[in-house]
């Protein structure tokens, strides 16, 4: 099902940066590329569960602050040999406010 | 008994004459050589780097005093010798030390031109021609003011470029229509003037010098059409003149240069000449390449040889750091002539071949001049270019059937193409080397055979005969790369992030070629940090390529929480402090409390959003942030010292404090761990540290570069000062060196190793004004540094103000969890 809720304004977000949105089903990172480009992934790393919203944002990629695990923020998969990925959350961005569609988070204990 | 050689002059050319020498016959001669200058034999090309800052006077020494050593060579330094007595076969210094010969040479160089206009007496008129001027230079330059130089070529621009570095307004002054005249053709000679303009230097040409002004030092320079340019200093870099008087005193025969013969002798049989002192067939040479053809001979000669010295074409780099340029041979126009012009206004790229015959007469390149050299071979060779003529102007990779795989084009170099043009050495010669002495990376051919030891445009070069030659056992990681986003490694990064005057990420990813649209979590913490150094007050600190800890200013914990250390200083608390930790613990419900290895007290389990909270409550207290989290000053570790110890032998404790207030805030390469120890029984361990103090009965001793992590290191010693006020003077000094020079993560013991414990001891200890120096500069940047960014993100000054909380929460608005399909 589609589910797309509004959670805030391209603005609010920085430049290269991330932020939250806390759910019933754990916690979505939201990201900004240098180009302005929103992504929204499961905010957990696949490797140890680091936050990936806190990583640095390079390219349409973050780095984990935990492990240097580096996850694209395009299709959620790990880059490199170790695998595994997380959920992607499609983004609809409409005059600068972004909507994710939350009918597409899996079931996960609440972080 | 062994022949007396003697040598007058410790330049280059007569340096690479010894060299073959003592290759071909190690014990063929007793070396004496006069010096006048008070150094061993160093790159004069590289004088500009010296000049720009890019390169130090250590970097650019040929022969160290170990060569004169291991050599037997007799170097009399600061002894200027006045005459040469042909019949009893002596030379006399000025101050009366004399010496016989069997074998005379005579390199004594040339000297600057100087314009003889009135004023050109007044102190702050300067040559270029060696260090001394050079250390003129910069010593004027620290007053800022106007430099003007006199002269718009190679030299002339080559000063104008490292003055404007130093931070001087420059104007060059020139007296034909376009600069570089000699080397370049007009076009050329266009872009180049709007290059070195837009680098904000101003560029006059057609300017005829009339006088410079001033009345105990220059003031001014004025030109023939009345124009007066204010001037703090001038440079005169006009041209040189062989240095003959000495050999013309001693009745030597003597044009414009030494006159000598193929085999570089002179008109007495006994006697030779190399370098600039010297004319061959009607011509002089101030160009390395052709000096070190002379040097080769003459070292032939020396040993019974006979090869000969047929004159040298020449080619011509300039050296400025962002400007490529290269020319070679005869351009000017003429009715027999042809020429291949290419011209790409847009990528500023200007190529000119000027043929003849089907050969090539004259080469200008400018802004790619990747292919210099292949134009130039083909040129010295003669070749006919007949063939290749329909695609010649686009280069090597272009040439008809050649490939372009630029490793095979090297492989398919002849074993005499010249590879490095600075210092004459040919392929044959680099093969050799790198199979006989094992040679490994490109600074092991640089040692054995000069190559690239100079202007370092034919690195590639030598890295395809290295990967020829060596097949896969060839590693090109001696320089190891940032990261995936250049080729580019950290020390070569730093020293273009200073010499280009970058001063943002973007710009140096642009200007370095980066790979990446916005490179990766490896290189952008690297480079923010690298600008923070650089740039103090000027650059602004990049949050976004700032690991997560440096900025939230805490450390994150495997479970996402943080941690957060308050700076406790020299690791001494009180009650009060104690008992604020003690109300943040309750009231944040912080889970573990625990002292750390550095004598602090660490909050472990704090969630993100409680930090600007849990700083406020603790900045209430009088706590600021202790940079647990940072690459920067952590904590100063004491013991009791004096004030409690009985075996204490000064206040370890107030100096640790008094060190931790100083250099609280200064960003690093990689975190700084200090400790000070009240006498050696060493209770706070600092001789493990990244900079430590043990104090003694007559003061304080330094030491630095110990390791107690991932190594395990006992530190060097750096030295031993009298008094509290200069430990802290050294150690910020030595924080700043380490400041400037650390690649990022690279700690102290390690940058120090990759230096040499001896470079630092040698800057920071022995060389009073280079320690000076950095320790300004170190207080310069603290200014900017030392601002508590706990307050500042409490007070929501600081950071992204919205970093601490959720962009959204969303509860009922939300379909059940068991209502959510689960991920394809």
């Amino acid at each position: 099902m589609t589910t797309f809720i509004k959670v805030g304004k391209v603005s609010d977000i920085p430049v290269l940066g991330a932020r939250c949105v806390k759910t019933p089903a754990g916690t979505i990172g939201v990201f900004r590329t240098a180009d302005d480009q929103i992504f929204a992934i499961e905010n957990r790393c696949p490797h140890k569960g680091g936050p990936l919203s806190e990583g640095i944002v390079h390219g349409t990629s973050v780095t984990c602050p935990l492990h240097n695990t580096v996850v694209s923020l395009t299709t959620g998969l790990v880059e490199g040999p170790d695998g595994g990925g997380v959920v992607t959350i499609p983004v609809e961005v409409v005059d600068g406010e972004i909507h994710l569609d939350l009918g597409r988070l899996p079931v996960r204990e609440v972080a | 008994m062994r022949k007396r050689l003697v040598v007058i002059g410790n330049g280059m050319a007569p340096g690479r004459a010894l060299e073959r020498l003592f290759e071909a016959a190690p014990d063929a001669y007793d070396v004496t050589i006069f010096n006048a200058e008070p150094r061993v034999n160093y790159d004069r090309i590289m004088l500009s780097p010296v000049l720009s800052g890019e390169k130090s006077y250590e970097d650019i020494i040929i022969h160290d005093d170990a060569w004169y050593t291991s050599n037997n060579v007799r170097l009399l330094q600061g002894k200027r010798v006045t005459e040469i007595d042909r019949e009893a076969k002596r030379v006399t210094a000025a101050d009366g030390t004399t010496a016989d010969y069997d074998k005379l040479i005579i390199a004594t160089g040339s000297n600057p031109f100087i314009i003889p206009v009135p004023g050109h007496q007044l102190p702050g008129v300067l040559a270029y021609r060696d260090l001394d001027d050079v250390e003129k230079m910069l010593h004027g330059a620290k007053t800022g003011g106007r430099a003007v130089v006199i002269g718009g070529g190679l030299l002339g621009l080559e000063a104008a470029a490292g003055l404007k570095m130093q931070g001087m307004d420059v104007t060059v002054l020139h007296i034909m229509p376009t600069l570089m005249e000699r080397q370049l053709d007009p076009s050329a000679g266009y872009l180049l003037e709007k290059a070195v303009e837009d680098r904000g230097i101003e560029v006059i040409c057609k300017a005829n010098t009339k006088e410079i002004l001033g009345v105990d030092k220059v003031e001014g320079v004025k030109l023939d059409d009345g124009r007066i340019i204010d001037a703090t200093m001038v440079v005169m870099a006009v041209g040189i003149r062989p240095s003959v008087q000495l050999a013309k005193d001693a009745g030597l025969t003597v044009n414009r240069g030494i006159v000598v013969d193929d085999g570089m002798r002179t008109s007495d049989p006994d006697i030779y000449a190399v370098g600039e002192c010297v004319e061959h067939d009607g011509m002089v040479y101030g160009l390395v390449a052709p000096l070190y053809e002379m040097a080769a001979v003459l070292a032939d000669r020396l040993v019974e040889g006979a090869r000969e010295y047929k004159g040298s074409q020449t080619s011509t780099k300039l050296k400025v750091t962002g400007i490529d340029l290269f020319s070679a041979g005869d351009f000017a126009e003429a009715d027999d002539r042809e020429e291949i012009v290419l011209r790409d206004a847009a990528s500023g790229v200007y190529k000119r071949l000027v043929l003849k015959d089907n050969k090539i007469l004259g080469v200008v390149l400018y802004g790619d001049t990747a292919d210099g050299a292949w134009y130039f071979q083909m040129m010295k060779d003669g070749a006919d270019i007949g063939e290749l003529r329909d695609t010649l102007i686009f280069g090597q990779a272009f040439a008809g059937a050649s490939p372009l795989d630029p490793t095979a084009a090297v492989a398919a170099l002849p074993a005499d193409a010249e590879i490095c043009g600075c210092n004459g050495v040919c392929k044959g010669r680099i093969e050799t080397a790198i199979t006989d002495k094992n040679l490994k990376n490109v600074d092991d051919v640089r040692t054995h055979t000069k190559a690239s030891a100079s202007c370092g445009s034919c690195t590639g070069l030598v890295e395809q005969l290295l990967k020829l030659t060596l097949g896969d056992a060839y590693n090109p990681a001696g320089v190891a790369a940032m990261c995936k986003c250049t080729d580019l490694g950290h020390s070569d990064v730093r020293r273009l992030i200073v010499a280009k005057g970058l001063k943002s990420i973007p710009a140096v990813m642009q200007e370095l070629q980066w790979k990446t649209a916005n490179g990766c979590a490896k290189c952008r913490p690297a480079l923010n940090y690298y600008l923070v150094a650089d740039w103090p007050g000027e650059y602004v600190d990049d949050e976004q390529s700032r690991f997560i800890n440096e900025r939230v200013h805490a450390n994150i914990q495997k479970d996402g929480t943080y941690s957060v250390v308050p700076r406790m200083w020299g690791g001494v608390t009180s009650s009060d402090e104690l008992r604020a930790i003690a109300d943040v613990v309750d009231k944040y419900e912080i889970p573990t409390v625990k002292v750390t290895g550095g004598q602090r007290i660490d909050m472990l389990g704090v969630k993100k959003e409680d930090l600007p909270a849990v700083w406020a409550d603790l900045g209430k207290a009088g706590f600021v942030s202790g940079h647990a989290y940072a690459k920067g000053l952590r904590t100063v570790k004491t013991c009791v010292g004096s004030d409690w110890c009985r075996f204490g032998t000064q206040d370890s404790t107030g100096l640790g404090i008094k060190l931790e207030r100083f250099l609280w805030g200064a960003w690093t390469p990689a975190k700084v761990k200090l400790a000070v120890s009240g006498c050696p029984r060493n209770c706070a361990e600092a001789t493990c540290k990244d900079i430590g103090v043990v104090c003694v009965d007559s003061g304080y001793e330094i030491h630095f570069a110990g390791a107690a992590g991932l190594d395990i290191k006992g530190t060097e010693i750096l030295c031993s000062v009298p008094t509290e006020a200069e430990a802290i003077e050294y150690i910020a000094a030595l924080t700043q060196m380490y400041r400037e020079q650390g690649h990022y993560l690279e700690r102290i013991y390690k940058w120090a190793k990759r230096i040499g414990y001896d470079t630092v001891r040698n800057q920071i200890v022995h060389d009073a004004e280079k320690r000076q120096g950095y320790f300004e500069r170190f207080q310069h940047a603290q200014k900017f540094a030392q601002d508590d960014p706990w307050a500042a993100r409490a007070a929501k000054t600081g950071g992204h103000a919205t970093e601490f909380t959720p962009l959204a929460e969303i509860g009922t608005a939300f379909p059940k969890p068991e209502m959510m399909e689960p991920a394809e």
